[in-house]
């Protein structure tokens, strides 16, 4: 019974190398714990966006609304989501939680995108250059939120690194597209909005391919 | 003889000790896990030996993540979550490696000869072959644990700075790695 030793001799050793461990707090507070980083750099954000053009726009146009509502809500939900999920004994199903959200957001982004397209002379230079600029804001905004919020998932040591990694991912792009409305420099905001959607993909794609890694490490 | 519910609250009350420092409730408790974790093992197609293999990734994992148990949720479901995701993980590995296995003969024929004695140069190419194929199917951390210590000849101080693990994760790694090596290169004169 050479085997049973084994795991015998390893409970010794774990036993020798225990340390006494802080609890993690429950997911639903650490989740809080981001966001309320996100709102800290919403209200920062405030101070150099022009708020009364985006209530204006806001009231203009459906496909903005739904959008924003939808991005804000998919990132509590991604986030509580993503918490959830680093813990061993959480279900998968956790993952589907921010899916409807995250359908609306994108689904009425793509909306605007078609509005935009529809306009009779719009000039493809202007998408483009929106486009780029729109891509590099949600990139430099994902990035310092997507690196706190890893640092914070891998506490956990997730046992599913490539799900948290996603869901922390997607809870980052849908932070940053929200955030992104109050800094929008483009007069037609809805030519943008598609670009997000790629943006998004890319983050979360990024998330996805080094969160795991760094979360699986 | 516990009912399932004292059982239970016992379990949760020894991981709560554990992780508040108490080694002869941690020692107690991993004991007392031992049968779930090789049932759920065996139940799930593993062979007594890898779900041996199994059994200790188990409780290496326990011992990682043990900050992440909530002693107002139930212990038996956080050790068949950690169970469950350990042994698929070595069923995946176990997948992995028959694939492998049966490339690796092609691989070593298509190894160039340069040698002027064919018979020997072939034998010798053949067992580097062996160990080269039997280095790369080993699972990447018990690999990092040879090479570590047993090719860059670091202490286990050393290895653990170097690869920001445990000395006794590398230690269970190294000797997981030298068994499973052994078996696979050297076993017919083991036997």
């Amino acid at each position: 019974m050479t085997s049973r030793s084994d795991a015998d001799g390893l409970i010794e050793d774990l036993v020798t190398d225990l340390r006494p461990v802080r609890r993690l707090a429950p997911p639903w507070l650490r989740a809080a714990g981001w966001l309320l980083v996100v709102l800290a750099a919403a209200a920062v954000l405030s101070r150099f966006g022009d708020l009364h053009a985006l209530v204006r726009r806001l009231a203009a146009e459906i496909d903005m609304q739904m959008a924003l509502a939808g991005s804000t809500v998919t990132a509590v939900l991604a986030t509580l989501a993503a918490f959830q999920l680093s813990l061993p004994d959480r279900s998968r199903a956790w993952a589907l939680l921010p899916l409807p959200t995250a359908a609306l957001w994108l689904g009425s982004s793509g909306m605007g995108c078609l509005d935009m397209w529809l306009q009779p002379g719009m000039a493809i230079g202007t998408i483009s250059g929106a486009a780029d600029d729109c891509m590099m804001l949600v990139v430099g905004i994902s990035l310092p939120l997507s690196i706190l919020l890893f640092l914070m998932l891998r506490r956990a040591r997730p046992l599913r690194p490539g799900l948290v990694a996603g869901m922390g991912g997607l809870a980052a792009a849908a932070a940053a597209a929200s955030l992104l409305w109050i800094v929008h420099p483009f007069e037609t905001a809805a030519s943008a909005v598609a670009v997000h959607v790629v943006a998004v993909l890319i983050v979360i794609g990024l998330a996805r391919v080094a969160g795991s890694r760094a979360l699986g490490g | 003889m516990d009912t399932p519910d004292a059982a239970e609250r016992r379990r949760g009350e020894l991981m709560a000790a554990a992780q508040a420092g108490d080694g002869a409730a941690y020692a107690a408790l991993l004991r007392d896990c031992l049968p779930t974790i090789r049932a759920i093992a065996r139940r799930r197609g593993l062979s007594p030996d890898r779900a041996e293999d199994a059994v200790q990734e188990v409780l290496l994992t326990i011992h990682r993540v043990r900050h992440t148990y909530d002693p107002s949720r139930p212990f038996s479901a956080w050790l068949r979550a950690i169970t469950e995701r350990r042994v698929i993980d070595a069923l995946r590995r176990d997948g992995r490696r028959q694939a492998r296995e049966v490339h690796d003969p092609i691989a070593m024929e298509a190894e160039p000869d340069g040698t002027p004695e064919p018979g020997d140069a072939i034998d010798a190419i053949r067992q580097m072959g062996q160990v080269r194929a039997a280095l790369a199917s080993l699972p990447p951390r018990q690999r990092e644990a040879v090479e570590q210590i047993g090719l860059r000849g670091r202490s286990l101080a050393e290895a653990a700075e170097a690869t920001g693990r445990t000395k006794v994760t590398l230690k269970v790694n190294l000797h997981r790695a030298l068994k499973t090596l052994r078996t696979r290169i050297g076993g017919d004169a083991d036997a």
